[in-house]
């Protein structure tokens, strides 16, 4: 009988910090069992291997802010069965989605001293903005034992176990006490679970690099924040962070900005 | 390949680095005429999104940038706007910031050296191939690797972009207990340090000499992490807050990373063989008789060695972290409260690629006006296209396979992160 053949895995890099696709090669007990198990056929920051695919699974890292990565994307979910994106900047756009709300040009006269150089898109996309995804795994970074989990979910055909609640609920969980109550603002309860409520065990109010739950109440936790004494300001600052495309956070952060401008 | 006139050496994107840039270098006979290593990492704006933010969120914004040595960005940007406010972060709170770099440069150091770089010593692919025949390396190896990140787990709150530091100190101070839990795991990287290190030091290295300019922080008490007077190996020493008077940062056209010369001079080297080299006397001394015995003192000028230096470095941060936790004593706060002024605020730090150098002014309201950061592989392009261009009578004798093979492996010496530089590699040679 013919040995069965290892599953082929890609890993893919677009605009990012590489910190997704380094939670790979920090899962430094289990690497070399991933190894065993499965064919690392493309991995750039890993491996001078260079296979053509077709792959199994590919992990995207990286948001859409080019014409050419535009391009890049389609050609990587041709060659690819499955296709999970990793972290903030695939699943919301990033950081660098900041430029959606602002002009791109002005940008880049302010970064380089030839702008006409540069090619670049006005705004920060999504991967799933461009190309089907069977699975987003979010974060900044992805939790690494929840990327194992993915994984190893997709290769064995199986949904990934992967908690939809709350930061909030992570953190009464862990017993902590609540940040809010000390007039610290804090994005837990509208924030997708993933990182065990790191924020508020270390004493500060969650930033949502999580990015959203489903259906978050953003309305009801601005309240409070204004209640306690936040500004319009400091609230816009507070959702466009990591996750500021994410249409939750950008529907809120919009919403106050109009306030502000409309002096309410 | 002799008696050919012109050609083409090209690799479109280059493994093993973190990050996007393809080389091109093309040999007329023995000589290159011409060397671009282009970046063409998308541009992400950073300076630019910073106007107007908060001065608080500058460390956690600008650790995106890199998700290797998010410390250092953590860590710049801290040092600028303390500066900017002036606060002064002094023992126990420093002595945590060390530890938390100690573990950034044990993470970083043995990342490249044992999954990135040795597989070119040993003709490997990856370090998952190596293993099947150096097993036991690569467990040591990943060893190291997971106790560095056992540091930044702690003392940051996670492995990549830790959330745990801030303007004035960190969010909550660690107990001696959860540091004290750290020590055995530690200790036993200090020696698995040192015999990595006499292992690699068995490796075919390359025999090449380069002239450098070394760049690197110089602390009169310590190896440098966060502090220092700015200094060369050509009598360059300032405060850092003179930085844009003596360098200055160049577009090239086939290139979205920004690159760096020291004004009057030209291409200059930061990161492990400048600090090496300029601060060998600030190695704890068993650690410099490790080097010696490595066979590895000042001066050290072939990059290929830079392998080695790195080891050094993991065994001096191992060291010092042990050292730290051992004389531990918690802090009374855990940071120290910043009152807002406007001005401009200068940091830099020794991040595990080279000096990382950031600039902020800010308005009455500790909002940012302005913003200016400059990473450590947009300084040392410069110098990894010279290494290239002296490579080039080597490259000229060797069959295209093999010529493109060791021009990836001259640009692997500088660990090059070129998420950062554009805040990276594809090799074409052209031959004429």
């Amino acid at each position: 009988m013919a040995r069965r053949r290892r599953p082929r895995l890609a890993v893919w890099k677009f605009a990012s910090c590489d910190g997704c696709q380094l939670s790979v090669l920090d899962l430094e007990d289990e690497l070399l069992d991933i190894a065993r198990g499965l064919e690392i056929a493309y991995f750039k920051e890993a491996t001078s291997t260079d296979e053509p695919g077709p792959f199994d699974l590919s992990l995207v890292e990286g948001s859409i802010t080019t014409s050419h990565d535009a391009e890049r994307i389609r050609e990587v979910r041709e060659r690819s069965r499955a296709l999970v994106t990793i972290g903030a900047c695939a699943t919301a756009g990033g950081i660098q989605a900041l430029r959606n709300f602002k002009d791109v040009r002005e940008f880049a006269s302010v970064v380089y001293a030839s702008p006409e150089y540069i090619e670049t898109l006005a705004t920060s996309t999504a991967i799933a903005d461009h190309v089907r995804v069977d699975f987003e795994l979010q974060g900044c970074p992805v939790n690494k034992v929840q990327l194992l989990e993915v994984i190893s979910a997709f290769l064995n055909g199986r949904k990934p176990n992967v908690a939809s609640h709350s930061v909030c609920v992570e953190c009464k969980l862990r017993g902590n006490v609540c940040v809010m109550v000390t007039g610290t603002p804090c994005l837990g309860p509208i924030t997708h679970a993933g990182c065990g409520a790191l924020c508020p065990t270390y004493q500060r109010g969650c930033y949502g690099c999580f990015g959203p739950m489903e259906a978050p109440n953003t309305a009801s936790l601005v309240r409070a924040f204004r209640h306690a004494g936040s500004s319009r300001v400091d609230v816009v600052r507070v959702l466009r962070t990591f996750n500021a495309n994410a249409p939750a956070f950008r529907r809120e952060s919009e919403a106050q900005e109009k306030g502000e401008e409309e002096g309410k | 390949m002799r008696g050919e006139k012109t050609r083409t050496i090209q690799v479109d994107y280059l493994a093993r680095v973190e990050g996007e840039a393809s080389l091109t270098i093309r040999l007329e006979g023995d000589a290159a005429t011409a060397v671009r290593l282009a970046i063409f990492e998308p541009p992400r704006f950073f300076e630019a999104f910073l106007r107007g933010r908060s001065f608080m969120e500058a460390p956690d914004i600008t650790s995106r940038i890199c998700g290797i040595c998010p410390v250092a960005y953590l860590m710049s940007a801290c040092h600028a706007m303390e500066d900017a406010l002036g606060l002064r972060v002094a023992d126990p709170l420093r002595a945590l910031r060390r530890l938390l770099y100690c573990g950034e440069w044990i993470e970083s150091h043995a990342l490249h050296v044992f999954l990135l770089h040795t597989p070119d010593f040993l003709g490997f692919p990856d370090a998952m191939s190596m293993a099947k025949k150096h097993g036991e390396w690569v467990k040591r190896g990943l060893r190291i690797k997971k106790a560095g990140n056992s540091l930044l787990s702690l003392m940051g709150g996670r492995e990549i972009h830790p959330i745990n530091v801030r303007v004035g100190g960190f969010y909550r101070a660690p107990a001696r207990g959860e540091l004290e839990a750290l020590l055995p795991e530690l200790r036993w990287g200090r020696d698995a340090a040192a015999e990595c290190l006499e292992w690699m030091s068995r490796f075919d290295f390359p025999d090449v000499e380069r002239d450098y300019e070394f760049v690197a922080l110089r602390h009169p008490d310590e190896y440098p992490f966060c502090e220092g007077r700015l200094v060369s190996s050509r009598g360059l020493d300032i405060d850092i807050r003179d930085y844009d008077g003596h360098f200055v940062e160049e577009q090239a056209p086939y290139s979205t990373a920004l690159r760096s010369r020291i004004r009057g001079r030209g291409a200059y080297l930061c990161g492990p063989l400048a600090r090496f080299d300029l601060n060998f006397e600030q190695l704890f001394p068993e650690v410099q008789d490790l080097a010696r015995r490595a066979g590895v003192a000042p001066p050290c000028r072939n990059p290929f060695r830079m392998l080695l230096v790195r080891m050094v470095e993991i065994a001096q941060a191992f060291t010092e972290a042990v050292r730290i936790i051992e004389s531990y004593v918690a802090p009374e706060a855990p940071f120290v409260e910043a009152s807002v002024r406007a001005g401009t605020g200068f940091g830099g730090t020794e991040a595990p690629r080279g000096f990382l150098y950031h600039r902020y002014t800010l308005d009455e309201t500790g909002a940012i006006v302005g913003a200016n950061i400059v990473p450590p592989t947009s300084q040392n392009q410069l110098a990894i296209e010279e290494d290239l261009r002296e490579l080039a009578p080597v490259l000229a004798n060797l069959s295209h396979v093999e010529a493109t093979h060791r021009a990836e492996l001259a640009v692997r010496n500088y660990d090059p992160c070129i998420s950062c530089s554009t805040h990276f590699l594809t090799l074409n040679v052209e031959r004429t």
